[in-house]
């Protein structure tokens, strides 16, 4: 065979076994998604979302998780958004060369790789413990909106790095001061990079069980947590809970609650990428 | 008026900006102290040299290389599966792939890494090991094998958008020489420029080794909960982070050294995944000096 | 009068020495063009005037400047009331992405004005003065980005006008416009001389002879030679004045 054409098969060869890899994963995941309707879809009735846990599983529902999750999504909105956006605000529009703003950019660097597990036992002795919060809401919500806040302070330096400068010199030379031009022309201008930063964040929160395993939350709370002192379950801990058990009834619980979780975090995700693209058009003025 | 308020506002963004500072000081803090008293009752040496850990059973060992060995097979297997696909898809998507498909893939990619890892988990025990016990008839129903495949499809997206990343950022005229020596596609992408972008690719591989030395939920429910100092894949292991949720979910005494063994565990995590960080700045923040 | 004075203004950018000595007076009610080969220094100098270059980094200045008799790099000048009362055009038309209305309330909204009367009452003299009322009286409430090229700078010069300033900075506000928008802000440049004091950087020597009163010719960061418009044009001192307007460099 001549080189030539060896190297054209080569090249080609490589290229379909790319585009199968491309979509490898995406197939992978579809099977397994289908594999969860068939086995939770039937499961999930008004019952199924209005029970209190249950050690009979097909009595058990998820009432108290996903509450909790609702809980939990609000009380680390929270806590993390007004936080992760002032912090990303002082990097981008006040520190630039000072040393407390490089420090805290290499220290948010580190951050955002340090496992979810180590976070969780930040929280144990910090929040459960150290503030007495116990194994409530608040603590799982603190916990969560330290993990999530590296995510939200990056979102947000990038959506402010990208409104034109043009756009604060107009106000600055209006006799605008710096807070009345980020509060008026560039926060507004970078609101929707900011929020489609923040709706991720929050989904990879709502996602999140090993912190709040470490902090203490519990499997099996026979009741709808009313103050954020409450203790709590959420969706990801209360699957845990049922894909550890042997029986196959709560295998299927497991896979019901799956496709609620499921349906929360591709809604999340879907709406940060809706925003993103909507976003991405209207920058370029 | 004016200026004072201009000046409390400033202090008071910046206070939230420290507020990371005081979560890492927080999470050393925490790390060494609570590590420091368990290193009172077992010394360095037997930690970093015992071959069994134990310590919950009555005959008490707290050597943490089991435990090493299990994050690391894990991870392997997590890393062999994610790293042919990752970089295919890079290579694909910046030198074969039409742009609009690039645009449109890339997101759906992500998907990949937004899914709950607990799902994950969940797959990996109940549809993967299943199926792979249909042709390796000894595969316990956990093990490590089926944990490190799954883990591996979760990071997918790491590897192959960072380095699609680092591919894209090519000058291409360096593509356009090789093209214009009569080289394919192929030749051109695995000779010349994933050699290029090699410092970028090599930076997401060390990421997605850090994110699965940290991941926890696949593993604490699909490769089971024994430490075990073994490297075959068929086996059950038993991770770092498998053994910090294990102890999480028991009844253990606050101030016991049972309670302190999770500190241990998580500051070896910790520096583990905070070494390979930071050898990935290092390497793309050399690899920018380079080229600037 | 002098409206605007400047002794010996020298301004670095980190080591880059980039204006040289700048000395000059400026009357009320006229209007000053500077021209010069592009990087000379125009727009760093005309920034200077309001200060919008201390936000720059590495940016530094020498000398002082006088406006109305006050020194304005002085400590206790405020910077924003300097820039209500020193307002400044832009090269490329940056209105706000906000409504029209929005763009030309915005100044005094800043200020802390809230009443609605006085708000409308000042958008609309403000657009009068710009010639763009008759335009867009009836889309006040539409995005200032569906606007042309040419109304977009008006509109950014009735938000100017609208804090009621003294003195109007503009730094090559036509370049970026057709023929026809740059004749009208010529126009309006004229009528706005009557109330204001107007310095224009412009790289268009024509437009400079038509607009203005004087014109300061700026060569590597050095003033080379400043005078009657229709003095530096037809007699101008220097050789290398005559050598830029002629057009045999720059
Ligand atoms: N923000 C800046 N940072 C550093 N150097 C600058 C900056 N702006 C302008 N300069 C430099 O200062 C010199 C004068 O620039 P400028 O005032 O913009 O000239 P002109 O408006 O006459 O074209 C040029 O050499 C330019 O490169
Ligand atoms: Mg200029």
């Amino acid at each position: 065979m001549n080189n030539t054409l060896k190297n054209r098969l080569i090249d080609s060869g490589f290229k379909y076994f790319a585009i199968f890899c491309t979509f490898f994963g995406l197939i992978v995941l579809a099977i397994f998604i289908i594999q969860i309707l068939i086995e939770g879809v039937g499961r999930i009735d008004w019952g199924f979302l209005t029970s209190l846990p249950s050690r009979r599983a097909s009595k058990a529902g998820i009432l108290t998780a996903w509450t909790g999750t609702a809980w939990i999504l609000g009380l680390t909105a929270l806590i993390s958004i007004p936080l992760g956006v002032a912090a990303g605000i002082y990097l981008e529009e006040y520190g630039k060369k000072n040393r407390l703003a490089s420090i805290i950019e290499v220290n948010i660097a580190n951050l955002a790789g340090v496992p979810s597990i180590i976070y969780g036992l930040l929280g144990l002795e910090i929040f459960v413990r150290t503030l007495n919060f116990g194994g409530s809401l608040l603590a799982g919500a603190f916990t969560l909106a330290l993990l999530i806040l590296p995510i939200i302070i990056v979102a947000t330096r990038e959506a402010l790095k990208a409104v034109p400068k043009s756009l604060r010199e107009a106000s600055f030379g209006m006799g605008a001061t710096k807070w009345q031009t980020i509060w008026y022309q560039t926060l507004p201008a970078a609101s929707g990079g900011i929020l489609t930063g923040i709706i991720l964040a929050l989904s990879r929160a709502v996602g999140e069980t090993a912190p709040l395993i470490v902090i203490g939350a519990l499997a099996y709370v026979p009741f709808v947590a009313r103050t954020p002192m409450d203790e709590f379950t959420v969706l990801p801990m209360q699957i845990f809970n049922w894909v550890s058990r042997p029986q196959h009834g709560f295998i299927v619980n497991a896979a019901a609650a799956i496709i609620i979780l499921l349906l929360i975090t591709f809604v999340m995700n879907g709406i940060a990428i809706y925003l993103r693209n909507k976003w991405q058009k209207k920058v370029n003025w | 008026m004016k200026r004072t308020g201009e000046k409390i506002i400033e202090v008071a963004l910046s206070t939230s900006g420290l507020i990371t500072i005081l979560t890492s000081v927080g999470i050393i803090w925490v790390l060494v102290s609570e590590s420091f008293s368990f290193f009172q009752v077992v010394s360095v040496w037997d930690f970093l040299t015992d071959t069994q850990w134990t310590p919950l059973f009555t005959q008490k060992h707290y050597g943490i290389l089991p435990l090493l060995s299990g994050t690391f097979l894990v991870t392997a297997i997590a890393i062999l599966t994610a790293l042919p696909i990752g970089i295919s898809i890079a290579v694909y998507l910046s030198e074969y792939a039409p742009k609009s498909f690039r645009k449109s893939i890339k997101p759906a990619l992500e998907i990949l890494a937004a899914v709950p890892t607990v799902v994950y988990g969940f797959f990996a025990l109940t549809v993967v090991t299943p199926f792979l016990q249909s042709f390796i008839p000894d595969l316990g129903s956990f093990n490590a094998l089926s944990a490190g495949i799954v883990m591996g499809i979760m990071i997918i997206p790491m590897i192959s958008s960072l380095s699609e990343d680092a591919l894209y950022a090519l000058p291409k005229s360096l593509r356009e020489a090789s093209y214009g020596m009569g080289a394919t596609r192929f030749q051109t992408a695995f000779k010349v420029a994933v050699p290029a972008a090699s410092s970028g690719i090599i930076v997401s591989i060390i990421l997605a080794i850090a994110r699965a030395i940290g991941e926890t939920m696949i593993v604490a429910i699909a490769a089971g909960q024994q430490p075990n100092l073994t490297a075959d894949p068929r086996e059950a292991v038993m991770t770092i982070t498998a053994y910090i949720v294990q102890v999480s979910l028991g009844d253990v005494q606050h101030g016991s050294i049972e309670y302190k063994t999770i500190f241990a565990a998580g500051i070896t995590l910790f520096v583990l995944t905070f070494v390979l960080n930071n050898i990935s700045f290092w390497i793309k923040k050399k690899y920018q000096e380079k080229y600037e | 009068m002098k409206h605007i004075e400047t002794k010996n203004v020298n301004a670095y950018y980190g080591e880059n020495h980039v204006l040289k000595d700048i000395s000059l007076t400026m009357k009320a009610n006229t209007v000053t063009a500077f021209i010069g080969p592009s990087g000379c220094g125009k727009s760093t100098f005309l920034r200077c005037l309001n200060r919008m270059n201390d936000y720059i980094e590495g940016f530094r200045k020498e000398g002082d400047i006088f406006i109305e008799g006050e020194d304005i790099y002085d400590k206790k000048v405020r910077v924003e009331e300097l820039r209500q009362k020193v307002g400044m055009v832009f090269q490329k038309p940056n209105p706000f992405p906000k409504t029209i209305f929005e763009n030309v309330a915005y100044g005094l909204k800043i200020q802390g004005v809230k009443n609605k009367k006085i708000l409308e009452e000042a958008v609309e003299k403000s657009l009068m003065k710009s010639a763009l009322w008759a335009e867009v009286k009836d889309q006040l409430h539409k995005s200032a980005l569906s606007l042309s090229g040419g109304q977009q700078q008006r509109l950014c010069i009735a938000r100017t006008l609208a804090v009621e300033p003294t003195t109007i900075l503009m730094d090559e506000p036509a370049s970026a416009l057709d023929p026809i928008s740059t004749a009208k802000i010529e126009e309006l440049i004229s009528e706005l001389k009557e109330n204001y004091t107007i310095v224009i950087v412009t790289h268009n020597m024509q437009q400079a002879a038509r607009v203005s009163d004087k014109t300061a010719f700026f060569y590597m960061g050095e003033l080379i030679e400043y005078g009657k418009t229709k003095d530096l044009f037809t007699h101008p001192k220097h050789e290398r004045t005559e050598n830029y307007i002629t057009g045999r460099f720059g």
